[in-house]
Formats: structure tokens, sequence, C-alpha cells
């Protein structure tokens, strides 16, 4: 071969292995996308079915419960308009509170219950995670609309 | 009356950077040598002044002055001073402020340590440098003022956020920035060459030890944010794929790639465009960082203000950055001649492959970090790109480049042959295949993922010992040199290039086995309670009440029974700082070189019992060590003797060149 014919083997190689890269980065990335959904949407069963999904709003107040093994919690986010119950096994996030805003990540099961993996509360006193923020922005649109 | 002599140096300093721009940007373009003369001293100057000032808010800090909005919403009379030092860049304003200190540092130390190069040049590159830091006071002074006042003054503060009161905390931030704003240095070298139309290999070997330098410190920026949020958040994960911790991420893939094409552009010319490309691609990406961490895009720790008037002008400041240098580029790069020809196999295609995996990694980062961004600031909806994302794309892009690691420092430059290369490396090869086989059964059970993360690492182990000794046996056998003076005569850039690789291997080590075996374990415990994990019993003894200078808390006292006898105890805390009313988890970590045993107290149960968690993390510190021997790696390659008299012409060192 030519040194001119290797260094255009070369640049074609090298664009392949960056077009299959680039596939199997979109690919990787399309079925990692977890979506956020307001408890409305969780109850109006509009969430996808056996996919991980994100979840934000309250906490629902006195709705904390805890099983006998001590680490299983219930509670319920609320958005206002619906409560999801929300089934939780592990330690809670140091800022999660009854009446404070919460996101959490995890799948329905079949009785109706989402089963999550994650819980996240805000960082510090001042700020609402972004999605529980959200959820309650939707949630007060829905209701100025139907008012 | 100290804060506002403090503003008023800022403000000094925004003149100088004007007038340094100005006259260093006209005068080397225009050829006017009285006007270049500026750029030094105005370079000491603006460094001076920045210093002052910063020291002005030091001050303020430590006297407790409620009277400046920065010190009330940072600081309280009872945090400890080391604290209330760390609080002068714990927020938005300071850190900014710790930013131009160090913009201002590097090119005092530009000023000072570029001899070799051209006046004209240096004028060109300080000048670049001014222009940055024109950016960046005039955002600090006009949006973000840390030395405002409070009227009335307040009785106290508001504290510093309680997650960053701690040891780590006070140094990762100036670490951090050291190698963000030193990625500057680099840019403004490569847009000097740009406007003088001078690329050429000694434009390379005098931006190689300012790009590794400023790698080094955000290796070990990146390193100690890690080791904190480990320690610190209570929960015992190193690496979350958090958009703040990408940020800092996406820089250092392409800085490594920078360091490695600079590596080429010096050695034989080739490359030039793609390094000057690399160097501002990877400048950007600070700035990028410094926009997501900065405007409050992102809700976390880091974002400590959501004004929306901070982020315009970071953002408008970021798209005339890359977009006047992208512009640059476009007109000038074409003049940029070819370099040296190479073959496919040569240290050169090694050197490219890991420069396209670099940055394809770095872009899979921006797309997932960028992505959900973009969705929200147009309104298409919530989504989050998690871990799994990160892990599934990350492992398959850098497994390529860590195979090539052993065979690129080992090949030729220009043409290197197969049969040659595979004698060299088939017994590192062979061994590192049996071993990595092999080894995950002294460890328990066998796993692909193990044995495939530790066949990488003893493959780049063994290919750099293969690669000394090769190099040793060379050194003896032909200039007839006794071992250790071979040992003493390679140059420090060898040394800091085998040094940063292993640090490569010992990182995936900590990985890989950390990933593989943890055991983690949420239990209630009551008084006397036990929870066994692997070889160690913990049995909780005592809970009492803790009264620390500016919190309350619990400490448990847990004994770590081996056998039934007691080897340690360990003590976690669980604290709520008063001020902010913030509770907060100190995990107790038992640290060993084969292990850290994690102990965690959760929440308190209304039975008087507490929620447990219990980790042991097998070999979890080579994370961090592996990321320090990779930062003294940097370290050792800038030492090398050759920089010290860089104006002089290569003497020699062709072939045992360093791709650290």
């Amino acid at each position: 071969m030519k040194p001119r014919h290797k260094r255009l083997l070369l640049v074609v190689v090298a664009l392949a292995l960056l077009g299959l890269g680039a596939t199997f980065v979109l690919k990787a990335f399309r079925s990692n996308l977890v979506f956020f959904y307001t408890p409305t949407e969780v109850f109006a069963g509009q969430v996808p079915q056996g996919q991980a999904f994100r979840i934000g709003g309250m906490v629902l107040e006195d709705s904390l419960k805890r099983k006998d093994d001590g680490v299983t919690v219930r509670f319920a986010v609320t958005d206002s308009i619906e409560n999801v119950p929300v089934q939780f096994t592990g330690i809670l996030p140091d800022l999660f509170q009854e009446g404070k805003g919460v996101v959490a990540q995890g799948r329905m099961d079949p009785q109706g219950v989402f089963v999550a993996d994650q819980v996240l509360a805000k960082h510090d006193e001042n700020y609402m995670p972004p999605e529980a923020a959200e959820a309650l922005e939707r949630a007060r649109k829905i209701k100025m609309e139907s008012e | 009356m100290i804060p506002e002599v403090g503003h008023f140096a800022v403000i000094l300093a925004l003149c100088v950077a004007l007038a340094q721009a100005f006259f260093s940007l006209v005068g080397a373009t225009r050829g006017y040598v009285n006007w270049m003369a500026v750029s030094r001293p105005a370079a000491y100057l603006l460094f001076f002044l920045t210093t002052f000032g910063f020291c002005c808010l030091v001050i303020s800090f430590l006297t407790n002055d409620f009277s400046v909005l920065n010190v009330a919403s940072n600081s309280n009379s009872q945090l400890p001073w080391p604290y209330r030092l760390a609080a002068s860049w714990g927020s938005h304003e300071g850190s900014l402020l710790l930013w131009v200190l160090m913009l201002s540092g590097w090119m005092a130390a530009v000023a000072r340590f570029s001899k070799g190069v051209p006046n004209d040049m240096l004028s060109l590159i300080l000048g670049v440098m001014a222009l940055v830091a024109i950016g960046f006071y005039s955002f600090l002074l006009l949006t973000s003022n840390p030395f405002d006042r409070l009227l009335p003054p307040a009785m106290d503060g508001r504290d510093l956020n309680p997650l960053l009161q701690d040891p780590g905390m006070v140094i990762h931030p100036p670490m951090l920035y050291m190698g963000y704003v030193g990625f500057s240095v680099v840019f403004a070298f490569a847009i000097a060459a740009l406007i003088s139309g001078r690329l050429d290999t000694t434009w390379a070997r005098w931006s190689r030890p300012w790009t590794t330098i400023a790698w080094a410190f955000l290796t070990i920026g990146i390193a100690l944010g890690s080791w904190w949020a480990y320690y610190e958040l209570g929960w015992g994960g190193w690496w979350f794929w958090d958009p703040v911790e990408n940020a800092s991420f996406m820089p250092w893939l392409c800085g490594t790639a920078l360091m490695h094409s600079l590596l080429v552009t010096e050695k034989r010319g080739s490359f030039k465009v793609w390094t000057v490309l690399l160097a501002i691609i990877t400048f950007s990406l600070s700035l990028l960082g410094t926009f997501l961490v900065r405007s409050g895009v992102l809700t976390s720790v880091h974002a400590f203000a959501t004004d929306p008037e901070r982020g315009v002008f970071i953002l408008g400041f970021l798209v005339f950055v890359v977009g006047a240098s992208l512009v640059l580029f476009a007109w000038r790069a074409p003049k940029v001649g070819l370099g040296g020809r190479f073959d496919l196999v040569s240290r050169e295609s090694a050197l490219l492959a890991n420069n396209v995996l670099l940055v394809v990694a770095a872009a899979s980062v921006l797309l997932g970090t960028l992505y959900p961004l973009f969705l929200d600031a147009l309104g298409l909806g919530k989504i989050s790109v998690g871990p799994p994302y990160f892990d599934a794309v990350f492992i398959p892009i850098m497994a390529p480049a860590m195979f090539l690691m052993g065979i690129g420092p080992i090949s030729r430059w220009k043409k290197s042959s197969v049969p040659d290369l595979a004698l060299k490396l088939k017994w590192a090869f062979v061994v590192s295949i049996v071993s990595s086989l092999l080894l995950p059964f002294t460890m328990g059970t066998w796993s692909l993922l193990v044995s495939f993360g530790l066949l990488m690492a003893v493959w780049i182990a063994l290919a750099g010992i293969v690669n000394l000794w090769t190099r040793l046996k060379q050194m003896s056998r032909g200039e007839g040199r006794t071992f250790w003076n071979s040992v003493a005569s390679l140059p420090n850039s060898y040394y800091g290039m085998l040094c940063a690789h292993w640090g490569v291997a010992v990182f995936i080590v900590g990985v890989t086995l950390v990933n593989g075996y943890e055991v983690e374990k949420d239990v209630k415990m009551s008084l006397g309670n036990t929870v066994t994990i692997g070889n160690y019993t913990i049995r909780l003894d005592a809970l009492k009440d803790l009264e620390g200078p500016n919190y309350t808390g619990v400490e448990g006292s847990m004994a770590i029974l081996v056998d039934g006898k007691e080897v340690d105890r360990m003590f976690p805390q669980k604290r709520l700082y008063t001020v902010q009313q913030m509770a907060m988890t100190e995990a107790a970590i038992d640290t060993g070189f084969t292990r850290d045993l994690y102990i965690s107290l959760g929440e308190p149960l209304s039975d008087g019992s507490w929620v447990v968690r219990v980790y042991l993390k097998p070999y979890v510190d080579w994370i961090w060590g592996g990321a320090f021997l990779m930062a003294l790696g940097g370290i050792l390659a800038v030492s090398d003797r050759r920089y010290r008299k860089a104006s002089q012409p290569e003497n020699g060192t062709e072939g045992v060149t360093a791709s650290s």
C-alpha cells in the first residue's frame, strides 16, 4: 500500500469507529432516559409500564409508616390533587420530612404502589428539588383551569 | 473600611486588565516594543491587587464582620476559624473572587516562568488571558460583589452550609479552580499561536508543562471532591454522575486528550490543528463547567444562587469566548501545515486513537449532562439521565483506551512493527489474562466484570514494567551504563508517564473491586444488637449526646469484633447544626489498605433504636490513591530538566519522551 492509501485507510477506520461509538452511545442514552411524572399523571395512568421513572411532590403529612424491620418505609407523595403511595427500603435522606419536597425514582408495582430505589430530598433548607416544584406548579395550573 | 478597600482593589484590577489587554494585544500585533513591555509588570500588578482584595475578604470573614452581606450569609461567630477561612470561598461571590485570584496567579506565573518565549508571543498570551480576566472581573463586580454591605448589620451570621464544614472542602475548591483556570494558559497559548501564525513544535513545548500542571491540579480537585462525597454525604458513594461532577470531569477528559496530543505536536509536529482545537475545547468546557455550577441551572449544593442575571452573563461570555475562538480557528487553522507522516502502526496512531476515545467519552458525558437541561429550558418536559447511562457508555469507550495505554508508550514514533510489539508484550499479555481470570477467586466469587476490570489494570501495570525494563536494558547494553546509572539518567517526564499510567491501573483496581465486592446492610439496631458484615461483627454499645461548637447530636459507640474479640471502636454521629437546623450524617470510617469499614447512623426510631447502615468496601481507597498517582505523575513530568532550559533547542531526548 502507498502511504497515501494507508492514511486514507486510517481515516476511514477512525470514522467508522467514531460512527459505531456514536450509534452505541445514542442507543444507551435512549434506553436509560428516566422521565418525570407528577402524581396526577401517575393517577391518570400516563406512566410507562415496567420502566423506571421519577415522581416528585410533597411528602403527605402523617403518611410516613415504618414496617417492623425498621428499614422499609411507606409514605405518600402529593401534588395537592392526587397522592401516590411510595414504598422504599433503606435510609431516607437527612432532609426528608413530611410536608417537604421530595423526588423518588423507581417503578410501579401491580398493586399501584410506587416502589422507589432512590429517594432524593433537597440539599439545604432554602431549595426545593426542581421536580417537586414542577409537580406542584403543574397541579396549580390544572386547578386554575378547572375553576 | 476593609471591605471597601478590597472592593476598590478589585475595581483597580479590572482597570489594569483592560489596559493590559489593550496594550499587549495591539502592541504585539503592531510590533510596538514599548507597549508590549507593559504586559509583564501588568500581570504582576493584577495578581497583587487581586490577592490584596482577596485578603480583605478573608479578614472580614475571620473577624466576623457581619455588616458584610457575604459574611452574614455564609459564616457565624460559632464557626471554627478554619471554616471561616474556607467560607470566604464557600459562597458564590467568594468563589468567583477565588476564580479571578487563580487567573491572575496563573498570569503572573506565565509572566515569571516564560523566559524563553519571545516578547511578542508572551504579550499575545497575556493579552488573551487579560481578555478572559476582563470577563470575569466584570462578572464579579457587576453581578456578584463579595464586598456588598448589609445595613443594618446582622447580629450573627446564617452559618456556612454544614455540608461544606469539612477539611476536604477547605482545599477542594482551590485545587479544582487551579485546574479549571489553569487551562486558560494553554487556551491563551493556542489563541496567540493562531493570531501570530507561529504554530510549531516550540509552541507545543512551551504549552506542555502548563497543561500538565493544570491537569494535575484538576485531577486532585476532582479526587478531593469525590472523597468528600464519600465520607461527608454519609452514604458511601464516591461518584454519582451528578451534573456538577460531570462539569469538572469533561474538562478533565479533554485536558487528558490535550496533554497527549501536545506530546505528538512537540515530538513529531503532527496534530497541530487538532491540538489547538482541543485547547479551545478544554477551556470552553471549563467555562461551561463554571456556567453550569454558578448559574443556578443545576440545583445542588454548588448552586448557591438562582439568579438569572448571573446565568445570562456567564452564558453570554461563554458564547463569546467559544464563538470568537472558533471563528479565529476556522480563519487561521487552514494555514497551519501538516506535520510529519506516520504509519498505521505507530505511537502517533495509538495517541490519535486515545484522543478520539477520550473526546468521544467527553462528548457522551456532555450529552448526558446537557440534554436534560435543554429539554427543561425549552419546556419539553423533565427527564433525568442517571448512572446507568454513563456506566453503559463509559466502560466500552474506555476499555480500548486502557488497552492502548499498554501499547502506545512502547511503540515507536512514525513506524512500529506488530511482530516486534507482540514479542515485547507477549508475557505481559499472557500474565495479565491468567491473573485476571484467577484473581477474582481470591476475593470470593468470580464475575466477568471484575475479571475484565482486573485484566485492564494488570495489563497497564505490566506493560509499564516491560516498558521500563526494555528501556533500561537498551541503555545498559547500548551505552554501557550500569543499571543504577540508567535508572538515574532516565528523564523525570518518563517516570511521570509511568507513574500516571500506574495510577490509572490502581484506580481501576479500586473501582472494579468496590463495585464487585461491596457489601451493604441497612439494619435496625438497639443497644447491644449486633450486625455481621464480612469477617466483622459490629455491636452497638452506647449512644450518647453530643455537644459541638455549632451543632448538637448523637454519637453511637460501636465495637468491632473479629472472632468474638474486640479489635476496634467506631463512633458514627448524627449532627443537627443549630443555626440552619440541618441534620448531617457523620459516618465513621475505618480506613484500611484492602478495605474500608463504613458505619453511618440513619434515623432514630420511636422505640429508641436506630436504623444503621454498614458497608464493607474492599479497596475503595485505591480509587483516590490512583488519582493521586496520576497527579503525581503530572508533577514529575513538569519537573523534567528540559523545561527549565526551555529556550534551548531539543537536547537529544527524542525517544525517551513521556506520553503523560
